[in-house]
């Protein structure tokens, strides 16, 4: 038996003088297996147009449609709206970003920056030669390295945390597992001083208070808190060196 | 009014414009890369087998090398593809596996010893050789002779992508996201650059440059079942086309996938199949060895999905809602392999279906049928990635016809002719934007600029009859109705004439909201979709004229091969105020194959219309091959004798193996 979802998205233009935030209400009948991401179409195609909101893949590998889903961040495509057993969802843009109108933000200005700051490539003096046989890696040290190279940037741990929301230039898990990755990558040459250097500060590493949210709710599982402590046992004992 | 420089300028950020945008930026150059969206979420990021190159260094990729991944992909292509570039991307694909490795790219590597894998649905223990202990390793794909697919678990494209663009990051690619490219500046002879317009406010800018690269990749979107990322709209293409300089080939040629689940279309890759999952039919029967006794499962994507489709027809699918469907079954590889290999599949399979694939027995079976996957055609190029009617535009990736797939593509083909395109490609363009000057006349600027935003304002003031939405789900269902895996002269007729009626229509459709500076998504789908039905009535038509069946494109009115009258490439172009688009085509050269034409090595012999040069041509090539290996020749001499083709120094310099070394 189909039911109704009511579906509430948060709308506003900041870049229009007369537009004022407010709930506007959409209702439709639910099909099996829908997501937010289908919700969201039909009610662009059929009620409101101009409706923004942004999806990519819409089969949660891109990252691109975190949103607030009753408070919490999720990725909207792989959100089903029969996990909400009274119908009625609530949705918002991602705090933490730049807003861009009604629930889209801007992620990817956020990520290019923290891409810089971390230097998020490998850091490696040589030149390789690339018609030669490559450089051995051990099967285990690349999975490893895999594990952590699975981040899909989608914001939803950087919305997550108290700290960025306090401390605005806080590079979030997001940005201190991209340095665990690299710290775990045989390939980048870089030693935990040049770390140091990079997150060494209350803006990195040692700005993290532990609160979790961030790890709860990545939608790829990874190992934030672990790599966060892993990070700054690194970080300390270079510093009580 | 906002005009940007750069010395180049590329229109999409995915495997292949970062890829070439970092080879202009080597070459020292400034370089602005546009993208829709940011660029690491690009449809790149969701290939998930992986991507080929002839490293032959696992023990079932032993003796691999360029010449068997040539012959593999000519083969694949059904002869339609060009065999020089074929040549050129096997030879530099070992490089740019290597060469992301570098960048850091986590490849799964070669284990020594003994593992266990599933062979033709049996477990098979395979060997693996001490020396190759630490390299990257390959899966079995369909089509190939070698396992050459070098994989991520199945998370190829997303690391392949962050390493790409990370790289991209460190030589200061001017990236610029949520700007789409809508008309490209020209004079007549020569591309200036695009006018773009910026999604977060509908700014117009002038992107001006001494050369320019469309990398937008396919136009899955234009049918209704699609694996294609909601913005894979061809919109890169079509305004190629709307310069109606360019040429758009082959647009007929657009691969179905056998095995995305049903209904939400999403993909369960081929490393399924590769790794050893079968398909079942509503009797739980392994039907593909009935059709395919050789290749069974692992035949070509177009063989696979027609079989799927014929046993469809047969009444041996399965009914549902969204109608028939097959099972796809990967529990027999063990749990513990789909939870370290196929971990994204298990995670689609129970999050938009609720099952969980490593599940034993039907309760773990993946609803399957095939959709729109890939497009083999695109914007028509030279060699070197260069435009032959427009002078200083460029196209690669998936948005480009550089031809190395002809009919069909082989699975890990795409992503890999991205970044392999993206290093060749990429660096012809640096040269051309070094050596060719700023010839720009700022009046053809200014005018473009003006015509675009007079365009948006009147789209925005027409009180139009029609509903954009409408009209797009109907192409869409046109598209998958008629121009899909089976095709007729009669329905593609009917689909050319209602597709021409809905193009008329989306010309006068009502925009609700009628802000030009802000975001405005339903004014995005105003513009869009008339280019969307642009592309798709050069799919249709390209299809409707061609009386034959090569690679994906087939015909059931004309189901043979015809390699006397149609070895040849459909050549689209159009102009401007028609509702249809001109066609012309392209002779292929069988005198100057290396490979001419032959037995694919699917379904009944003698399904060919041959044309006699192929048997003339063969018998040369054998001819030059005898004489030349009696007097001690080595391959490389051979090849060369039989076809030279150009290539960077850099890249055609040959590729070291284990065991072999450059031989
Ligand atoms: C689900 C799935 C799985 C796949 N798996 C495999 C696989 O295992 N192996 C394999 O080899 N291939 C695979 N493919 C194919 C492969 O993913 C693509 O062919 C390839 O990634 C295309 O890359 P590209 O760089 O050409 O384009 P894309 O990655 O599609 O990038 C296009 C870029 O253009 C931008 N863009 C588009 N239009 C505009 C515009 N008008 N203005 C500005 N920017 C624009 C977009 O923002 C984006 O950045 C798969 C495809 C799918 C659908
Ligand atoms: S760490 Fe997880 S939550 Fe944070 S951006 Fe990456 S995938 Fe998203
Ligand atoms: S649209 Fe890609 S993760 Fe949701």
């Amino acid at each position: 038996m189909s039911r109704k979802l009511t579906i509430k998205a948060f709308k506003y233009n900041p870049l229009s003088k007369i537009s004022k935030p407010h709930f506007v209400t959409y209702e439709l009948e639910e099909t099996p297996f829908m997501t937010v991401f289908v919700c969201l179409t039909q009610i662009r195609e059929k009620m409101d147009a101009d409706l923004s909101f942004d999806f990519v893949c819409r089969a949660g590998i891109c990252g691109s449609c975190a949103m607030m889903i009753n408070g919490v961040p999720k990725l909207a495509c792989k959100t089903l709206t029969k996990d909400y057993p009274d119908g009625v969802i609530e949705l918002m843009p991602m705090p933490a970003f730049k807003h861009i109108k009604d629930l889209s933000v801007n992620t990817g200005e956020w990520f290019e920056d923290m891409c810089k700051r971390v230097e998020s490539w490998v850091h490696n003096e040589k030149e390789t030669d690339i018609s030669k046989i490559e450089e051995r890696i051990e099967p285990e040290v690349a999975d490893e390295t895999f594990e952590l190279d699975r981040c899909i940037e989608c914001g939803i741990c950087v919305a997550s945390c108290a700290t960025k929301l306090m401390r605005p230039n806080f590079i979030a898990a997001t940005g201190l597992l991209r340095t665990a990755r690299y710290l775990q990558d045989p390939h980048d040459h870089r030693t935990v001083e040049d770390f140091y250097e990079l997150v060494g500060d209350d803006d990195g590493v040692f700005g993290c208070m532990s609160l979790l949210a961030c790890e709860d709710n990545c939608p790829k599982e990874l190992p934030l808190q672990s790599k966060i402590a892993y990070m700054r046992r690194q970080l300390v004992a270079q510093k009580c060196k | 009014m906002n005009i940007q420089y750069s010395d180049a300028l590329v229109i999409g950020g995915g495997l292949a414009g970062l890829r070439a945008a970092i080879e202009v930026a080597k070459s020292g150059q400034s370089v602005t890369l546009l993208s829709i969206c940011p660029v690491k979420r690009s449809h790149s990021a969701a290939v998930q087998g992986g991507m080929q190159a002839s490293l032959g260094n696992g023990a079932k990729g032993e003796g691999d090398n360029e010449d068997l991944h040539f012959a593999d992909t000519v083969k694949g292509s059904d002869w339609g593809c060009d065999q020089e570039v074929a040549r050129m991307f096997a030879q530099t694909a070992p490089k740019a596996v290597r060469e992301l490795a570098a960048w850091g790219v986590p490849w799964t590597r070669v284990t020594k010893g003994p593992r266990t894998v599933v062979i033709n649905a049996q477990k098979t223990v395979i060997e693996e050789k001490e020396e190759a202990h630490g390299l990257i390793n390959a899966r079995d794909f369909g089509g190939t002779k070698k396992w050459r697919t070098c994989y991520i678990a199945d998370a190829t494209g997303h690391c392949m992508l962050y390493g790409v663009a990370n790289e991209a990051i460190k030589h200061q690619v001017k990236v610029i996201d949520r700007m789409e490219a809508v008309r490209i500046i020209h004079d007549g002879k020569k591309c200036l650059g695009v006018i773009a317009r910026d999604l977060t406010n509908g700014q117009l800018i002038a992107y001006i440059a001494r050369g320019t690269m469309i990398a937008t990749g396919g136009y899955g979107r234009i049918y209704k079942q699609t694996t294609n990322a909601v913005i894979c709209e061809g919109t890169g293409a079509a305004i190629a086309l709307e310069t109606g300089l360019c040429r758009l080939s082959n647009m007929e040629a657009v691969q179905f996938h056998p095995t995305p689940i049903v209904p939400s279309g999403i993909l369960l890759t081929e490393g399924c199949r590769g790794d050893g999952g079968i398909l079942r039919d509503v009797d739980g029967y392994r039907f593909m060895p009935d059709y395919e006794p050789e290749k069974k499962e692992l035949a070509s994507r177009d063989v696979v999905s027609r079989r799927m489709m014929e046993h469809i027809r047969k009444g041996k699918g399965v009914k549902s809602p969204y109608g028939d469907h097959l099972w796809l079954d990967i529990s027999i590889l063990g749990r513990a392999h789909v939870e370290k290999n196929l971990r994204d599949v298990q995670d689609i399979c129970k999050t938009f279906n609720g099952i969980d694939p490593a599940d034993e027995g039907p309760k773990g079976w993946a609803p399957v049928l095939p959709m729109q996957h890939y497009s083999m055609g695109g914007i028509r190029t030279k060699p070197t990635g260069e435009s032959q009617w427009l002078d200083g535009l460029f196209a690669c990736g998936e948005a480009a016809c550089w031809d190395m797939h002809g009919f069909n593509r082989l699975g890990g083909n795409s992503c890999a002719e991205t970044v392999v395109a993206g290093m060749i490609v990429g660096d012809y363009f640096a040269d051309y934007c070094k050596n060719n000057g700023e010839v720009v006349d700022t009046n053809v600027v200014k005018d473009f600029l003006s015509k675009e935003y007079q365009y948006l304002k009147s789209l925005v003031d027409k009180e139009g009859q029609n509903d954009v939405f409408e009209i797009k789900n109907r192409m869409k269902e046109v598209m998958w109705d008629k121009v899909a895996i089976f095709r007729t002269g009669e329905g593609l007729k009917e689909a050319v004439n209602e597709l021409e009626e809905l193009y008329k229509k989306s010309l006068n459709v009502k925009v609700h909201c009628k802000e030009l500076d802000a975001a405005n998504p339903e004014l995005e789908e105003a513009y869009r979709v008339p280019r969307m039905l642009k592309v798709a009535l050069c799919v249709a038509y390209g299809a409707l004229l061609r009386t034959e069946s090569r690679g994906a494109h087939y015909r059931e009115d004309y189901p043979k091969r015809d390699d006397l009258n149609w070895m040849k490439r459909t050549l689209t172009y159009w102009v401007e105020g028609e509702t249809l688009p001109k066609v012309e085509y392209d002779e292929l050269d069988i005198m100057k194959m290396e490979m001419p034409p032959a037995f694919r090595g699917y379904g009944a012999k003698g399904n060919i219309i041959e044309n006699p040069l192929s048997e003339k041509r063969q018998a040369e090539v054998d001819a030059i091959r005898e004489k030349m290996e009696s007097e001690g020749k080595g391959r490389y001499e051979i090849q060369n004798a039989l076809m030279p083709y150009e290539l960077q120094a850099k890249y055609k310099a040959p590729n070291q193996r284990i065991g072999v070394d450059y031989e």
